[in-house]
């Protein structure tokens, strides 16, 4: 079914959510929509399949004038939205999923219902048991079944929002499969989403949102910095890499040696400047973890030498470290990093901005206020934080962090983000660098660590390999060096 | 003596009945995502004003139509107060019950023991003497027949029609529900009200046939809401199941009776309470399956005992609808 829409806006309260938006999706393509948390694509989405009213504009379906007044009247007219967590009843049989919303008489065909939903299964090659329940069903699989009602129902237009948030790689693919096939028999798919290169992989015609507005359309091939500037609105452009032959040496390790029951690690020689980023790389458990926690005290060196900034910390305790301005962000940011059930402006507090026995509520929430503008948080100073989205914790916890800082250590800094939320970060880590703060990070993302770090450490099996420099290390090489290969003795 | 038992236990099915319109009606409120926490204040309310109603108007019917009417308007307040002013289920429907029972004693008064009518026992000619189940199913009254009715088509209509359907796809996940065209909120009104107006029926049944009158506080009612209550959670929202729990109360608290006699050295208190801790100990055995300390002792049991004990939990496992107690907005 051929859709366009014509000069859509949709305003909430003073939000210009949809502003003069139109495109055309021809019958047979996928059409991908980008755009960064807040960009107005859910907005037109929810407009399409009968959420929402708009404001002003037209929608027209197969060149008729249509106003979709519900997401029920929306199927109707062969409009279907799959939602990011699938719209089904999980206590329930997949059949009986089928039949509510089912028009027809009081008593519902079970028998007719089956076989219509067998003989669908069959086109797509899904293996769902009719009389499963559905919250035996992996999100996958959910999703499947959303998509095969929807098609029941007389679907031509499929609406998918960030569907591959909660799927498995092979699940991913066989939901591009079905797109694929869907699109070759007439189908207009829309997918939302936020990943660049999934819709670079899917789509056939791309259009960003930026700020409610339709800033421009792409077409195959791609180019990814093209699309980037396009949802941000500016490229983004990485400083220059620091020397680290000639520069202020801000920690100084001699022969530094960790261990828990499991590794030991020894003979650890880095000097480590003003301003650098090191990245860790090397499979989960290899030692990367042991080596951050030396670094801010949470875990005994049992041997060598430890320096920051000219003076020796080897054996010291981890508040030492932390008023000698080092910090620690770890991985896991609800259980380690923040604390569930308090707010915003209780992190605060918390974090030791005010000294003294009763807390200045006023104080806080002023000093909550400016550090959520200036660190773009998605909340007010009352949010909880584990209400908050993983982009907007990450963001929270490194608010957090008291500046000026010598030393930072992050766990996967960007582990879980969206690409917007992941660059965010590391414009703000690498603002910190130029004011002197070295870094060292871990990640099992090889991009992140070969795009962001300026020496690479990796660590297999006990061993630590000498700093790398990113410059000049690719990502075969760092794989090879990570999966044990390379290694001598 | 087989004659004494054959009577008594057809007197649990006619005691039963009443129980079984509120907890069927209560199960089809719940089925729509709401509490309605009154039961107890209600049941007393329409037993007092069905009464009074039959007394004035010598109409059987009036009474009940008038508790049935009673029971929809208190529910309608739940409904409005809940939905549409999303105030808290609990609270509202707690306020109620208290006020309903203090109205009930209160408006009472003037008309207690008087002499009133009583619902005619109606065999069925033709199965009443079929040995056994005639004397258990057929010599009964009509409201009792009219209770069988009650379960089976509760039964059918939330399970086997597409409007039943809808209704437990309303109080699992209404958004769902929205988007395949329910408008939930006013289903969930009229199921609130049809849930409530059997509720109302309940209490004429009780001061026009099983505790014929109405004798105010010493009436005996007082309690038998929250019966109601905890017989719908025991009967997992299924009417089939929800029947089964009110013959099992009604059974205790026969016994409780007949077998005081044969222990004279214990207080007959306590066989009287008796029945109600037993129903606590049945609730915990149907949802004992979903506690942890289960799943750790069971898995020190050999395998194939581990796997039955195990399926019996599950099938009689229960789970409230997902959106019981929460108001449904729409974006």
């Amino acid at each position: 079914m051929k859709v366009e829409i014509k000069n859509i806006h949709k305003h909430f309260g003073k939000v210009h959510a949809n502003n003069d938006i139109s495109m055309t999706i021809q019958p047979g393509t996928i059409q991908g929509i980008l755009g960064e948390n807040g960009a107005g694509k859910s907005t037109l989405m929810k407009i399409l399949s009968g959420f929402y009213q708009a404001d002003k504009g037209e929608i027209r379906l197969d060149g008729k004038l249509t106003r979709i007044k519900s997401p029920a009247d929306a199927i109707k007219h062969g409009v279907g939205m799959l939602h990011q967590d699938p719209l089904d009843f999980p206590p329930m049989p997949v059949i009986d999923n089928l039949i509510i919303g089912q028009s027809g008489g009081l008593l519902p065909n079970r028998k007719v219902v089956r076989k219509q939903f067998e003989d669908l299964q069959a086109r797509f090659n899904f293996k769902i048991d009719p009389d499963a329940y559905v919250d035996s069903l992996t999100v996958g699989e959910r999703q499947q079944l959303e998509i095969l009602r929807l098609l029941w129902l007389g679907a031509k237009v499929l609406i998918l929002d960030e569907p591959t948030t909660g799927i498995s790689a092979s699940q991913k693919e066989m939901l591009f499969a079905t797109l694929k096939i869907l699109a070759s028999q007439g189908m207009s798919v829309i997918f939302v989403s936020h990943k660049l290169d999934e819709v670079e992989q899917l789509c056939n015609q791309v259009a960003v949102f930026r700020q409610g507005k339709n800033v421009g359309q792409a077409m195959p091939p791609y180019r990814t910095p093209q699309l980037v500037q396009l949802m941000f609105g500016k490229s983004m452009e990485l400083a220059p890499r620091i020397d680290s032959t000639s520069c202020d040496v801000l920690v100084h390790m001699k022969d530094l040696a960790v261990e828990n029951y499991r590794l030991h690690i020894s003979g650890i020689n880095l000097d480590i400047c003003k301003g650098e980023v090191i990245g860790l790389a090397g499979m989960e458990g290899s030692g990367q973890r042991l080596f951050l926690q030396a670094c801010t005290g949470l875990r005994r060196t049992v041997g060598g030498k430890l320096y920051i900034g000219q003076r020796d910390f080897t054996g010291k305790p981890y508040h030492q470290f932390l008023n000698s301005q080092v910090s620690y962000v770890p991985a896991s940011r609800l259980e380690e990093g923040l604390i569930s059930g308090l707010s915003l402006t209780e992190h605060f507090i918390l974090a030791g901005e005010q000294q003294g026995f009763i807390i200045n509520r006023d104080k806080a929430l002023k000093l909550t206020e400016s550090r959520i503008k200036d660190f773009s948080i998605r909340g007010i100073p009352e949010t909880r934080v584990e209400s908050l989205s993983g982009g907007n914790q990450q963001r929270a916890l490194l608010a957090l962090l008291r500046s000026p800082l010598q030393l930072l250590l992050l766990e996967h800094p960007t582990r879980g983000l969206d690409i917007e939320s992941s660059m965010w970060i590391w414009n703000m880590l690498k603002e910190r660098c130029k004011t002197g703060t070295a870094i060292i990070f871990t990640s099992s993302d090889l991009d992140e660590v070969l795009h962001y770090s300026d020496r690479i450490l990796v660590f297999f099996g006990g061993k630590v390999s000498n700093p790398l420099n990113a410059g000049s290390t690719t990502v075969d090489s760092l794989g090879q060096l990570i999966g044990g290969k390379g290694w001598e003795n | 003596m087989n004659e004494i038992i054959l009577i008594g236990l057809a007197g649990i099915i006619a005691v039963a009945a009443p129980i079984i319109f509120a907890t069927i009606g209560e199960t089809i409120t719940e089925r729509a995502g709401v509490i309605n926490l009154s039961l107890n204040g209600t049941i007393l309310l329409t037993a007092m004003a069905g009464f009074v109603v039959s007394v004035k108007t010598d109409s059987l019917l009036l009474g009940f139509l008038a508790g049935a009417a009673i029971g929809a308007f208190v529910a309608l307040i739940i409904a409005f107060t809940s939905i549409t002013l999303k105030q808290s289920q609990v609270a509202v429907g707690f306020v109620l019950t208290l006020l309903c029972r203090d109205l009930a004693y209160f408006l009472g008064n003037p008309f207690m023991g008087l002499p009133g009518p009583r619902i005619p026992s109606l065999p069925i000619s033709g199965l009443k003497d079929i040995p056994l189940i005639g004397t258990l199913f057929f010599k009964q009254d009509i409201l009792v027949y009219l209770s069988f009715i009650l379960i089976a088509a509760a039964y059918w209509w939330i399970f086997k029609t597409r409007p039943g359907l809808m209704l437990q796809g309303i109080g699992e996940r209404p958004a769902a529900a929205f988007v395949r065209g329910a408008n939930v909120n006013r289903m969930r009104y009229i199921y609130t009200m049809i849930g409530g107006a059997l509720v109302g029926i309940a209490g004429p049944m009780y001061s026009l046939s099983a505790k014929a009158g109405w004798k105010g506080t010493i009436t005996g009612l007082d309690g038998i809401g929250w019966i109601a209550l905890a017989i719908t959670i025991f009967g997992g929202w299924n009417p089939i199941r929800a029947a089964f729990g009110a013959y099992l109360f009604a059974l205790l608290q026969w016994l409780g009776i007949v077998l005081q006699p044969s222990f004279q050295n214990i207080p007959s208190q306590v066989l009287q309470v008796a029945p109600f801790p037993l129903m606590i100990l049945a609730l915990l055995l149907v949802n004992i399956g979903n506690t942890e300390w289960v799943d750790r002792t069971l898995a020190g049991l050999p395998e194939s005992a581990r796997r039955f004990i195990a399926q019996v939990l599950r099938a009689l496992r229960t789970t409230p609808p997902a959106s019981l107690g929460t108001p449904f907005e729409n974006e």
